[in-house]
């Protein structure tokens, strides 16, 4: 297997804080990664490292062999990968199936973009098919921000999908959503993931994570820790002391909350 | 969970919960009949309405009236414009006038150094000022648009006063005694009939453009910006073209009306052509008619234009209407924070569906929305 994405080497400060130190990741191609940590162990500076939001001096990042380092968030989202964000993000005036129409597969300049209507009957069926994958198809012609939180996660998840990305970032997907609604998303990313699609998850909620991920990496104070298969991970003594700063319950404790 | 074969695109999950009551909306396959019904209607009221506007000359054959009338129309297309880049990407742009200068100066111009004998020929003038504009909007959009929102209004009104004070001190701009155009000798009575016409022109293209843009991917990319700019990005919008194209396309109907203007008065002065409430105005048509909507901007300036005009023949005092301007201003703000267009348009909606649907909060909820909540007891929906 080749890696869908690899980071390595990557520093990131903000002022005196450092962010990122000399961090390494491999995600395959074709898995289900997840990316564990605790809060501010660098997880989303990560991704706005990977994603070009914030930009490196120190270390490479390569998607599918392609150098990407400091390239910016439109050109990675171009090149097949796309994202989620923490808070969730819409476009909460348009409606539904507008924002699934905001984003495109085509590259298309900017004439064409105003000339070519988005409300094509092909480009209408294909957001409709996506809304219907997510469950959103009857709430179509309502304006985004309505939605309720976990609906929204939806519904940036299946836009995101509109240019179907080949690896797609999810910063914790789960978060603010009710138990139905993961279970659903869980679902859809194991779907899109049969397909051949590639994912990278942050979260928090570690039963979603134990659940979905083929592997684990592990994150603490800016660097990667450890990664394998979930099991591995759960009951590695350094997660727990990352996570529990070292007064930890076993294993099988944790396991069974 | 089943797992689909490679070969399926992405499309319907195998399992759906038939409980589920929003379901059967999904069913029933997209209704093309009701969106060319609904395109029908909606053709239908422009042609009215410009049919309407086209007689207003001969039903109303009165010089003063055509004369509101030029202006109305002028400060429709203008505000139509400014919506179109102000309303939809969410910038506030305060120096718009900076093109209607640029348009009324490029016409007197190219009026005197042409060498067109002043009539019906001269208005060919006009969609050339309006580039003129739009070149001009280029340097100032660069440079303007590397802010964001608040501070793109500064640069804006920065860069505003360096075109006017250009214009009162170069002297191929004839300094602060300005340029003169000659004008053609038709009757006084219908005089004003070709201006009205001419501007009417402008406005119906003007209009037409932005439904076009407003249905485009471009549309839906430039609201995306005012939604969440950075999110954009992400989904794959080229931001920093997308805003400036708009703000380019928004100076080009703006200067040719400028042009108009020009030919109209007769003489381009620095501080009317380049008048820093010319975007004041246009704001207050705005914002009362309902920003980010076709024809907000096209019944604010409708309303506001002829009630400028009125008060200052009335009154023959012409800053009155900055004091009405400045008290609609805050009554709007203060009652119809979304404007007289989205504010109706709810009502209606709201009267004619049997079951009213959870108002769709944008800003500052409506008071009666609020008043329906706390009758009904806190945040239950």
């Amino acid at each position: 297997m080749s890696a869908a994405l690899e980071v390595s080497g990557v520093s990131k400060s903000f002022g005196g804080v450092r962010a990122l130190s000399l961090c390494d990741l491999q995600v395959e191609e074709g898995t289900i990664a997840g990316l564990i940590g605790p809060n501010g162990s660098g997880k989303t500076t990560l991704f706005n490292v990977v994603t070009g939001y914030e930009r490196i001096r120190q270390g490479e990042v390569h998607f599918r062999g392609r150098r990407i380092t400091n390239s910016p968030p439109d050109t990675v989202f171009k090149l097949g990968l796309g994202r989620t964000f923490q808070l969730t993000r819409i476009f909460a005036r348009l409606t539904v199936m507008e924002n699934m129409l905001v984003a495109t597969q085509h590259r298309e300049g900017w004439l064409r973009s105003m000339l070519h209507s988005p409300h094509a009957p092909g480009e209408r069926r294909r957001a409709l098919e996506l809304l219907e994958f997510v469950g959103l198809a009857a709430a179509r012609d309502k304006p985004a921000g309505v939605l309720s939180y976990g609906q929204q996660r939806l519904l940036e998840f299946a836009y995101i999908l509109v240019a179907d990305p080949q690896v797609i970032l999810l910063d914790e997907p789960a978060s603010g959503v009710n138990l139905t609604l993961i279970e659903q998303l869980a679902d859809r990313i194991r779907d899109c993931n049969a397909e051949g699609r590639t994912f990278l998850v942050v979260e928090h909620n570690m039963e979603f994570v134990m659940g979905l991920c083929d592997k684990v990496t592990v994150m603490h104070q800016g660097r990667t820790i450890m990664s394998g298969a979930p099991e591995e991970v759960r009951a590695h003594p350094d997660v727990l002391d990352a996570y529990l700063g070292g007064d930890f319950p076993r294993a099988d404790e944790l396991a069974g909350a | 969970m089943t797992r689909r074969d490679e070969t399926s695109p992405v499309g319907l999950p195998g399992e759906r919960d038939p409980a589920d009551p929003a379901d059967p909306a999904v069913s029933d396959e997209e209704d093309p009949g009701a969106r060319r019904r609904e395109r029908v209607r909606k053709l239908t009221a422009a042609v009215l309405a410009v049919a309407v506007l086209v007689l207003v000359p001969v039903m109303l054959p009165n010089p003063t009236i055509t004369s509101i009338g030029v202006f109305t129309l002028i400060f429709m297309t203008g505000a139509t414009a400014w919506n179109g880049f102000n309303g939809y990407s969410g910038y506030v742009s305060l120096g718009h006038a900076a093109f209607y200068g640029t348009g009324a100066y490029a016409f007197a111009m190219l009026a005197k150094h042409v060498g067109l004998q002043p009539g019906y020929s001269l208005f060919a003038l006009v969609p050339l000022a309006g580039l003129v504009a739009g070149v001009v909007a280029i340097p100032f959009g660069v440079v303007a648009l590397r802010t964001r929102r608040h501070q793109f209004v500064i640069v804006t009104i920065a860069v505003f006063f360096v075109f006017q004070l250009l214009a009162y001190n170069l002297s191929w701009l004839g300094g602060s005694l300005g340029l003169f155009v000659s004008q053609p000798s038709w009757p006084g009575e219908t005089f004003n009939d070709r201006y009205y016409y001419a501007a009417l022109v402008v406005l119906v293209l003007t209009v037409a453009l932005y439904v076009k843009m407003r249905n485009s991917r471009f549309g839906l990319q430039l609201c995306a910006i005012r939604d969440d700019e950075d999110r954009a990005l992400s989904v794959g919008v080229h931001v920093g073209r997308v805003k400036l194209v708009a703000f380019v396309i928004s100076a080009i109907p703006v200067g040719m009306v400028g042009a108009i203007y020009a030919y109209f008065v007769g003489q381009v002065l620095p501080q009317f052509a380049f008048d820093p409430l010319f975007d004041v105005a246009i704001a207050v048509m705005c914002f009362t008619g309902g920003m980010g909507t076709l024809t907000g901007p096209l019944i604010g300036a409708l309303l506001l234009e002829p009630l400028q005009q009125y008060i200052t023949l009335q009154f023959s005092a012409s800053a009155i209407y900055l004091v009405v301007y400045g008290a609609l201003f805050l009554l709007v703000i203060l009652f119809l924070p979304r404007g007289l267009i989205p504010t109706t348009a709810q009502a209606w909606r709201a009267r004619r569906s049997v079951t009213p649907e959870e108002p769709v909060e944008l800003g500052a909820p409506p008071l009666a929305a609020l008043r329906r909540r706390l009758v009904s007891g806190g945040g239950a929906r």
